[in-house]
């Protein structure tokens, strides 16, 4: 994994720039029926040009519209967030409370998902906008901004799926891989899950920490005071504001009652976002690989792993937005820098490749895969487990010939006229 | 990090106020609220409106600007930098200042070149109509007349490079100092001439200004040797040079050679820096903390370079200490600047890692 820097200082994650090919056909340790087992090296260096000139086309038409969606974004949930904290001002009445709890919660989830996220991830820093770059943005959690590009851009984003160095393979405190050795602890997983879900803002706020550093005693002891710090401050700012100052501005008959509201806005916007994000890399779909796998890998393998390890959600638009498209986790997964609501238009062209060359283009229906999850948590939190059986290569769905609108006949539905 | 636009200058009582609401509207500021009601009332960045552009030649032209807060001031000769969106996009570039500093309507100008392979230029010159936003950066340059005004002086300019010399000129005209100064200006033909008309019309109306056109369309470029026949008194004078980077080199090695190099004032644009060339503070260690790499930087060697070469993948964009597109939040220790060998910054201060070198073990957030 190498990263190239623009010459406007601009950085791109690049897969590993050695385009040095394993050696023989099936030198890779895959075990046989694994799609990385049936392609060989030259394969694998096509796939890799092909989905490094989608990037190089999606880049290069990034322009004033692009520009316009991202901030109409920003603009919509600013008006949406204080249109609700105002609304909320009247929460002793039940129907303000319900409005202002839905409208905080939906921007709450916006911030964090299509904005925070993406804006951290370097998806818009091609404006060279001071106000929407990953550089400067904070989002509205208790997770410093800072610690968390770390953890998710760096660690996660380069070397995902693999056991032992992807810290997100169950967050280094759950066992949702059969690799991971069991350990008692993990007794008490299907407990803790509930916790995490409902304040994950609070697990990755801590979670950039490197518990097993700490642990080992290997973590920078000043680096830790200064992340604390920073957490201490985050922490400390979100509290005041969302359980504090907004609830005093109710006054005293509506304190508890927006106190109640922004605490139910941030446990819906947690619930959603665990649940999104799990979806993400945990079904059963997904691929996880051994650091011998990943070893050495070539350009073509890197984007190989990112597709195999990520699952899409299905879903129409709006649950992509609220998604913050991480509904489209493979096509996030190819290329982490590109803007969001590009993936969209990305998708049919990996769906492409994956036709060609019999790869599984992972996916499903959210309660499926939100299930399918939860069931992999429960169940390894008790020894063993097996790998689960993953997808067949993708074929495009015949194409439905739209038959149009029909009226009713004696002889049963004909064409509408006109 | 990326480049930013000044801050404005706003009443203390107003910055009390914000920091205040701030607990509200964290982690983002009032000023972006603020700003939903009305983008003028946002205090987070300079901003400004272009009121005009006025052609000054077939391919300059001066952008008028109106300075969404109150303008700070600059000194003649000194440059802004200026911002615009090009499709989508947000480009810098940095143009002299051709405005009155103190103008009646607070407006702003920079004189702009078009340049045919350029980005900016040609949108400013071409593109651009009034009503367009741009973003106004800080004002710099150490290009500018001294607070005691030379006796005899000499200007020397080329193409566009007359911009930051009008500007001088202007200033000393309206303090009645125009008592013995002689300018040579090259350019292509008459016509081309930025500000030709009001520079020829100084000459006729000022016994002390003389203005010596070299017109290169067809004759050969201005030498340094071809001063001593146009101004026998060159090396005794207060000199201000602004021109194209070979013109300036033959100049400043001819006074040094022949001349006095004191007395010669150049625009300093030092394209390469940090590299190790220059003899300030002892160097350190650098531990970036974000890319995880640490580094050793020898004397004269920026953080930027230091982390580079020991394979950290760092933001940069001019390399000279203009842009502010490299820089780093500093986490522990200090730096010395490797242009003024000033050691400054504390932790928490924003600092650039072009142009600053460690000086002993520092760590920053990059």
């Amino acid at each position: 994994m190498t990263t190239t820097v623009a010459s406007n200082g601009r950085a791109h994650r690049h897969p590993s720039g050695t385009p040095e090919a394993p050696q023989g056909g099936h030198a890779r340790p895959f075990p046989p029926g694994h799609p990385l087992a049936r392609l060989t090296p030259e394969q694998i260096d096509e796939i890799g040009a092909a989905f490094q000139r989608i990037h190089e086309d999606v880049y290069a038409d990034l322009g004033e519209a692009d520009a316009h969606y991202i901030r109409s974004l920003v603009e919509f949930h600013r008006r949406l967030a204080a249109l609700s904290r105002i609304v909320l001002m009247a929460s002793r009445y039940l129907p303000a409370w319900l409005l202002g709890t839905t409208g905080l919660s939906v921007a709450k989830i916006l911030e964090n998902m299509e904005l925070g996220h993406n804006i951290m991830h370097g998806q818009w820093d091609w404006m060279n906008d001071p106000y929407i770059h990953s550089s400067t943005w904070d989002w509205d959690t208790v997770s410093p901004a800072a610690a968390w590009k770390h953890s998710d851009n760096y660690l996660h984003h380069t070397f995902t799926n693999i056991v032992g160095l992807d810290k997100d393979v169950g967050y280094e405190i759950m066992r949702v891989d059969p690799k991971q050795p069991w350990n008692p602890v993990y007794l008490l997983q299907p407990f803790y899950n509930v916790l995490l879900m409902l304040f994950f803002e609070w697990g990755v706020g801590v979670h950039d920490l490197d518990i097993d550093a700490i642990r080992k005693g290997t973590k920078d002891m000043s680096q830790l005071r200064d992340e604390l710090k920073g957490i201490g401050q985050k922490v400390g700012r979100q509290v005041l504001k969302d359980y504090v100052i907004f609830p005093a501005l109710s006054g005293r008959k509506g304190f508890k009652q927006t106190f109640a509201a922004n605490f139910t806005a941030n446990i819906v916007r947690n619930i959603w976002s665990n649940a999104i994000i799990f979806c993400g890399h945990f079904p059963d779909q997904a691929y996880t690989y051994t650091q011998e796998e990943a070893a050495d890998e070539s350009r073509g393998a890197w984007y190989l792993r990112q597709l195999l390890g990520s699952v899409n959600i299905d879903g129409g638009d709006t649950f992509h937005l609220m998604s913050g498209n991480l509904s489209y986790q493979v096509e996030h997964h190819l290329y982490p820098d590109l803007p969001s609501s590009r993936y969209k238009e990305i998708a049919p062209k990996v769906r492409a490749i994956c036709e060609q060359y019999g790869l599984p283009y992972n996916t499903g229906p959210f309660l499926r895969q939100w299930s399918m999850v939860q069931r992999t948590l429960i169940r390894l939190a008790f020894p063993g487990g097996k790998v689960r059986p993953k997808a067949p290569p993708y074929v495009k769905p015949p194409a439905q010939e739209d038959p149009g609108p029909v009226v009713a006949s004696a002889r049963g539905p004909i064409p509408a006229f006109p | 990090m990326v480049e930013r636009a000044a801050t404005p200058t706003v009443p203390p009582w107003r910055r009390r106020v914000m920091r205040v609401a701030r607990a509200l509207t964290t982690p983002l500021a009032p000023d972006d609220y603020l700003g939903l009601l009305n983008p003028a009332w946002s205090a987070r960045e300079l901003t400004g409106m272009i009121v005009r552009i006025k052609p000054e030649t077939e391919d300059a032209s001066t952008v008028v600007v109106r300075p969404s807060f109150r303008w700070g001031g600059h000194r003649p000769g000194q440059y802004l930098r200026i911002g615009a969106e090009l499709n989508g996009v947000r480009h810098w570039r940095a143009y002299s200042l051709t405005s009155d500093p103190d103008h009646p309507e607070g407006l702003v100008s920079v004189t702009v070149k078009h340049v045919p392979e350029g980005r900016m230029s040609p949108w400013f010159t071409r593109g651009a109509e009034a009503g367009q936003m741009v973003f106004l950066g800080d004002v710099e340059g150490e290009f500018r007349l001294p607070e005691a005004i030379p006796a005899r002086s000499l200007f020397i300019s080329a193409g566009s490079g007359v911009t930051p010399i009008w500007s001088m000129l202007r200033e000393l005209e309206r303090r009645d100092a125009l008592t013995d100064v002689f300018h040579v200006h090259c350019a292509r033909t008459a016509d081309g001439m930025i500000f030709g008309d009001y520079l020829r019309r100084m000459d006729v109306e000022y016994d002390g200004y003389t203005l010596h056109a070299h017109l290169t369309g067809g004759a050969p470029r201005l030498r340094p040797s071809d001063l001593d026949e146009l101004c026998s008194d060159w090396r005794e004078r207060a000199t201000f040079l602004s021109g194209p980077r070979d013109m300036i080199d033959a100049f400043q090695s001819h006074w040094k050679e022949h001349g006095d190099s004191t007395l010669l004032n150049i625009e300093r644009f030092q394209p390469i820096i940090g590299t190790g060339d220059a003899d300030v503070g002892n160097g350190g260690t650098v531990r970036f903390r974000v890319t995880d790499v640490e580094a050793t930087c020898d004397v004269g060697v920026s953080i930027l370079v230091g982390g580079e070469q020991a394979g950290g993948i760092l933001p940069y964009g001019c390399r000279m200490g203009i842009c502010h597109t490299c820089v780093g939040k500093l986490c522990q220790g200090q730096v010395r600047d490797l242009r003024t060998g000033e050691l400054h910054g504390e932790p928490g201060h924003t600092i650039r890692t072009c142009v600053n070198a460690p000086e002993g073990h520092i760590e920053i957030e990059l």
